[in-house]
């Protein structure tokens, strides 16, 4: 049985709006880093089912959803480098608290 | 044949510059020593060139030109005519000057001689551009050593009139560079090149938009009234040198900038705009003269001056004559050596006494009798006192007025009387009186101070009698603009 | 054509002598004075050889191109006719005498090389405006002696007063030199050219009567009158000479009695071809004259201090010479321009004498001096007698040629000036008594005669006022007048009675000073009494300074100070200021949307995405 295209991408949108709701009202840093992980796989299964079903070479989409893995685990990396030094600086990971970047 | 002369004259403080910055930290004592010689050496090549210059031609001389970003068409385009070889003179002559005069200055000698000769080689380019977008570029390397050289150097609020100075020209120069690109799209082919772009082509509409742009950009340098605020709180804060730079040369950048292009390129605009160019020269020359009267502050004074004593060359240009095209010039080349005379004496009396305050002062006639007599000397020079240089280039300008319109010549003249006025005022309250004992201490003028007033005095006397030797360098030249001017009007 | 290289040499030895005190001041030290009478002397010979060559009938010009105006070309150059021939010869001789005596009288000054400098300067440019034969030379020589005058008024800035009055002398004859050059301005816009030749050549009715149509040719002759009335000191600008006092007497006797003052009135005989045609402005000129001749002679009758006397006085003299110009008869002018000033240089020095040997120059103070000065005395006596026209001295002949011009042109004009003439022999007389007769009011004073250096020009000076009027009497047939070419000399059958009438004059002025300050002191005061109103109005001289502080100085330093200057600090710049404060006041608004929060920024970031995907879908 051939799951059809519509399921895909209706299922990449949930997942999608899901990981935005997650960090636009998160608090916690880890669980904004969390959501933005949401999306990036939102888009993979994206390219992923558009690469099987339009494409005229499956190998692109795929190719690009390691390479927005691999990106998505570096940029985790350095986004929870960060919060760790936060976290000793400032003793919270709340995001809240954390404006200090303005005017 | 092309010689490379205009190129060594622009760019030998440049190098200067560079040398100045690669000084080892031991060597700390021998930067001025490194500024005056690339000053000088410009100053040889300026006088190279002068020698060089035919003054019977009209046309550009001792050109270069070389294409610099082809898929632009933007030529690095130098060349000098009766225009700009004065104020090419003048700048080499009131730099070298400056830079005697900034030995003074103790604290950051590298930077600020770096940037000093960076701002000669601004100026330089400035005179020399005969490609829009080169001159443009001139004139904006200008701004940005004159900003840290008042907000380093400078007095107590130096980081205001910095930034005031800063701000206002660019804002004014931007307008500038919406004209620039408005021709380089208008001309056919795209072109910043001066002496292709043909002013017939354009309506008037555009060029009275033309027009308009550069008055914007050149009115904040001359300044024009009502423009002019930023000057006496530049010339307050500035350091002495940088005063006289920026009163010297600096101003002549506004007025020469209507000489070679707005008035070449929107001929029939520039006489549409005549008689409100007229109107705002003359109320900066009797409101400059006004205010200068009322102040207390010795530099400030003097900086309202030059906004009534730059009225004149404004009214010169105004009246669109011969006679008042050379009045202008003229007042543009003496303008720059007395006022820049003017500014180190004050320097002179703020070095020792450290107050510019003139009411604080009285009797120092007695006590500096040189120093007196050099300072009415300039004062003389600067009311225009017939037999000095001033005399003649107001007289010229006059005669041009008369015969553009006879009311602008007969208010101008109360500018005169102003300027008698507010400089015997001011030599009343410093020099005469009995003496204030607070200044016994005050030492005579010395060596370095004389060297760097008694060449601007020998020229004061020598134009105020052989006018002739300067004016035979412009008249053709001028003389040629306005027959250009004449046939587009037709 | 030897003399013609020679002509600059006038003008150029004075400039040499200025170079060398003024540069070398420290070394010629005492020798600056000798130096300056010598470069005076020897312009002097030159000048009195060349005097002599234009009284034989020739004529020295010459000029050469000196810078472009516009289209036209200024010239630069001399032209030594009859005309400036006399004023070179009463220039060279006066100034060369008040030099001298200067040696004497500035000995021991702190600043005597500069005193010489200056004076030497001055002396070069009284003498190019002399032999300068454009008004573009003339106008730029007229500024430099109004520098010098400045200078010398100034030369004892300690003294507040003197600072001050050095400051008003400028201005004011400022506001006269800017009407002058607005006059050359419209003149040269006229006629094409600014030489006296070409002038004479292009206003003549004969040949070009068109230009007489002109309706600013007029304003022309008015503008130049201007320069005239700011330097020659007439009503309104006069205010400036009894204050230029305050400067050493040698100069107040060369510059502002004998020389620069009578500069103006040069002006006038050299440009008398522009005013000639025009009766209303010659009216003008008139009345100028005659007020200003009657108004300081009205003021002089009071004044305490000897140097103001004199000052009020030479201002009334110089109200003859303008009246005469404006009465038509120039060489009248002329001839009074020049014995005035022999008698009047003649009159300061020797007050400077009595100051010089008494320490102080109120008349209050002074009385009796005749017998401890015997030589400044006696020759002051005679100037005195020849300003108050008592025949045969100079002033007679010369006050009497202005009086018979009044006298056939107008009998208002007439009763005028001999009214003046009245007070002029009264004060002159009033003076005399006061100083040299009578016993001396103050005994602290112990006169003593000046030096022989000091006393010989005077009595040179008073050979002058004896002699020099003798070549206009009618005794040498009026040959000056002849000789000068400036109209023909009217004759007239009124001569006889307007010659009796002003010796009545004069003598009656004489003899009223004598009843009063000689046979009965108490008259003056009583009369002080019940004339208080009077009285008052012309010791105070007429209230001008408090009117002028009044309603030009103090309001222009108001506009100044109070209006344009507020208006630059708080309108101008406040216009620029707002603009940098909107601008920070914007941005303070709109960065309020930067909260430092990054999920606001990613909210607005989908919103926007979610537009663009709105709007692309459309």
């Amino acid at each position: 049985m051939i799951i059809p295209l519509e399921h895909f991408l209706i299922f990449a949108a949930v997942l999608f709006v899901i990981g935005l709701c997650g960090t636009l009202v998160r608090r916690n840093i880890v669980g904004i880093l969390m959501s933005i992980e949401l999306m990036l796989n939102a888009v993979n299964i994206n390219l992923v089912a558009f690469s099987r079903s339009t494409s005229l070479d499956p190998v692109t989409g795929q190719i690009f959803a390691i390479f927005v893995v691999a990106l998505a685990a570096a940029a985790v990396a350095v986004g929870l480098a960060i919060v760790i030094a936060l976290y000793r600086v400032r003793k919270t990971i709340c995001a809240d608290e954390i404006s200090l970047l303005k005017w | 044949m092309q010689n490379h002369l205009l190129s060594w004259i622009v760019f030998t403080p440049l190098i200067g510059a560079l040398a100045v910055v690669l000084t080892p930290k031991p060597e700390t004592g021998r930067i001025k020593w490194i500024a005056l010689a690339a000053a000088a050496l410009t100053g040889v090549f300026t006088l190279a060139a002068f020698l060089r210059f035919d003054k019977a031609l009209s046309g550009f001389q001792l050109v270069e030109k070389t294409l610099w970003i082809p898929p632009l068409n933007v030529h690095y385009f130098l060349g000098t005519d009766g225009i700009s070889l004065p104020m090419i003179v003048l700048t080499a002559l009131v730099s070298i000057l400056a830079c005697i005069a900034s030995f003074g200055i103790k604290e950051r000698e590298k930077e600020y001689y770096a940037l000093f000769l960076l701002l000669e080689t601004g100026m330089l380019g400035t005179f020399l551009a005969l490609d829009l977008l080169v001159f443009y570029v001139f004139w904006e390397v200008v701004l940005i050593p004159m900003y840290f050289l008042i907000g380093i150097w400078g007095g107590a609020r130096k980081e205001y009139a910095a930034l005031k100075f800063f701000l206002y020209t660019l804002a004014g120069s931007l307008f500038m560079l919406i004209g620039i690109l408005a021709l380089y799209f208008k001309s056919m082919p795209h072109t910043f090149d001066l002496t292709q772009i043909n002013p017939a082509a354009f309506t008037l509409k555009f060029q009275k938009a033309l027009f308009f742009t550069f008055f914007l950009g050149f009115a904040v340098k001359v300044p024009i009234w009502p423009f002019h605020t930023w000057l006496p709180d530049a010339h307050v804060e500035a350091p002495t040198p940088i005063s006289v730079i920026l009163a010297g040369v600096l101003l002549k950048m506004g007025t020469y900038g209507f000489l070679r292009f707005s008035y070449p390129l929107a001929p029939d605009a520039a006489a549409k705009f005549a008689p409100f160019m007229a109107v705002l020269a003359l109320i900066g020359i009797i409101y400059g003269g006004f205010v200068a009267l009322a102040q207390k502050d010795f530099k400030k004074m003097v900086a309202y001056s030059s906004v009534s004593h730059m009225g004149f060359v404004i009214l010169g240009l105004a009246a669109l004559n011969s006679a008042g095209f050379s009045g202008a010039m003229l007042q543009m080349f003496n303008h720059g050596i007395i006022t820049s005379g003017l500014f180190l004496l004050v320097g002179v009396l703020y070095d020792r006494a450290h107050t510019r305050d003139m009411t604080a002062f009285g009797g120092l006639a007695a006590q500096l009798p040189l120093y007196s007599g050099i300072l009415i000397f300039f004062s003389m020079a600067s009311l225009g006192l017939p037999g000095l240089a001033g005399f003649i280039s107001e007289f010229l300008v006059l005669i041009g007025g008369f015969e553009y319109n006879r009311l602008a010549a007969g208010l101008a003249s109360i500018g005169i009387f102003l300027a008698a006025a507010y400089l015997l005022l001011m030599v009343r309250r410093v020099l005469f009186g009995p003496a204030n004992l607070k200044w016994q201490g005050l030492a005579e003028i010395n060596r370095r101070e004389l060297v760097t007033l008694v060449p601007l005095m020998i020229l004061i006397v020598l134009f105020g009698i052989f006018p002739q030797l300067i004016l035979d360098y412009m008249t053709p030249t001028l003389d040629s603009l306005l027959t250009h001017m004449e046939g587009i009007f037709a | 054509m030897k003399f013609d290289c020679l002509v600059w040499l006038i003008p150029a030895l004075p400039l040499a002598a200025f170079a060398v005190n003024i540069f070398f001041g420290k070394t010629t030290g005492e020798k600056a004075g000798w130096i300056a009478v010598a470069a005076s002397l020897l312009s002097c010979v030159i000048g009195l050889a060349l005097c002599a060559q234009v009284w034989g009938g020739k004529v020295f010009a010459a000029s050469m191109p000196w810078f472009d105006a516009g289209e036209s070309a200024m010239r630069f150059g001399y032209l030594i006719d009859p005309l400036a021939a006399t004023l070179l010869f009463v220039v060279l001789v006066v100034g060369t005498l008040i030099q001298i005596y200067s040696v004497g009288y500035m000995h021991g000054d702190a600043r005597y090389p500069r005193f010489f400098a200056y004076i030497s300067l001055f002396m070069t440019a009284m003498l190019t405006l002399v032999i300068s034969d454009n008004y573009l030379l003339f106008f730029i020589a007229w500024e430099i002696m109004g520098l010098c005058s400045y200078l010398l008024i100034g030369y004892w800035f300690e003294k507040n007063s003197a600072a001050d009055a050095s400051l008003k002398a400028f201005l004011t004859t400022r506001i006269g030199d800017v009407g002058f050059f607005l006059g050359i301005l419209t003149l040269f816009h006229i006629t094409g050219t600014l030489g006296f030749s070409d002038m004479l050549r292009v206003l003549d009715p004969q040949t070009n009567s068109a230009i007489f149509q002109h309706p600013l040719l007029p304003v022309a002759a008015l503008l130049i009158f201007c320069g005239t009335i700011g330097k020659s000191a007439q009503f309104p600008l006069h205010v400036w000479l009894p204050d230029a006092m305050e400067g050493p007497t040698s100069v107040s006797a060369l510059i502002h009695a004998a020389t620069m003052v009578a500069a103006g009135v040069y002006l006038l005989a050299r440009s008398f071809t522009v005013f000639m045609y025009f009766p209303t402005v010659l009216l003008i000129v008139t009345v100028i004259g005659t007020l200003t001749a009657l108004m300081a002679a009205f003021i002089a009758l009071t004044q305490t201090d000897i140097k103001r006397v004199l000052a009020y006085s030479t201002i009334s003299q110089l109200g003859f010479m303008v009246a005469a110009i404006g009465l038509g008869s120039p060489a009248a002018a002329i001839f009074h321009l020049m014995t005035h000033a022999f008698f009047k240089a003649l009159l300061f020095l020797g007050a400077g004498s009595v100051i010089h040997g008494t320490g102080t120059q109120d008349l209050r103070e002074l009385g009796g001096l005749f017998g401890k000065m015997k030589s400044t005395a006696m020759t002051f006596l005679i100037g005195s007698l020849a300003i108050a026209g008592v025949p045969p001295l100079a002033g007679f002949w010369s006050k009497d040629e202005i009086l018979l011009g009044a006298f056939m042109e107008s009998r208002w004009i007439y009763l005028a000036l001999s009214t003046a003439a009245f007070m002029t022999a009264f004060y002159m007389f009033r003076l005399v008594f006061l100083t040299f007769f009578g016993k001396p009011r103050n005994t602290h004073i112990h006169a003593h005669e000046s030096p022989a250096v000091m006393t010989l020009p005077l009595w040179a000076l008073a050979a002058g006022s004896l002699l020099i009027g003798l070549p206009g009497s009618v005794w040498m047939h009026h040959t000056f007048q002849s000789f000068l070419h400036l109209g023909h000399h009217a004759e007239s059958a009124a001569a006889g009675m307007v010659m009796n009438v002003s010796i009545a004059v004069g003598l009656a002025g004489i003899l009223l000073a004598f009843l009063f300050y000689v046979l009965a002191p108490a008259i003056p005061a009583f009369l002080g009494r019940i004339l208080k109103p009077f009285y008052l109005l012309s010791q105070n001289k007429l209230y001008f300074d408090e009117l002028y502080s009044a309603i030009a100085v103090r309001p222009f330093n108001q506009l100044a100070d109070s209006v344009l200057f507020w208006f630059d600090k708080n309108v101008v710049d406040g216009l620029v200021n707002f603009a940098g404060i909107f601008t920070g006041f914007v941005s303070a608004m709109v960065r309020r949307l930067q909260t430092g929060l990054v999920q606001n920024y990613l909210l607005i970031l989908f919103a926007g995405v979610l537009c663009l995907l709105y709007f692309e879908g459309r």
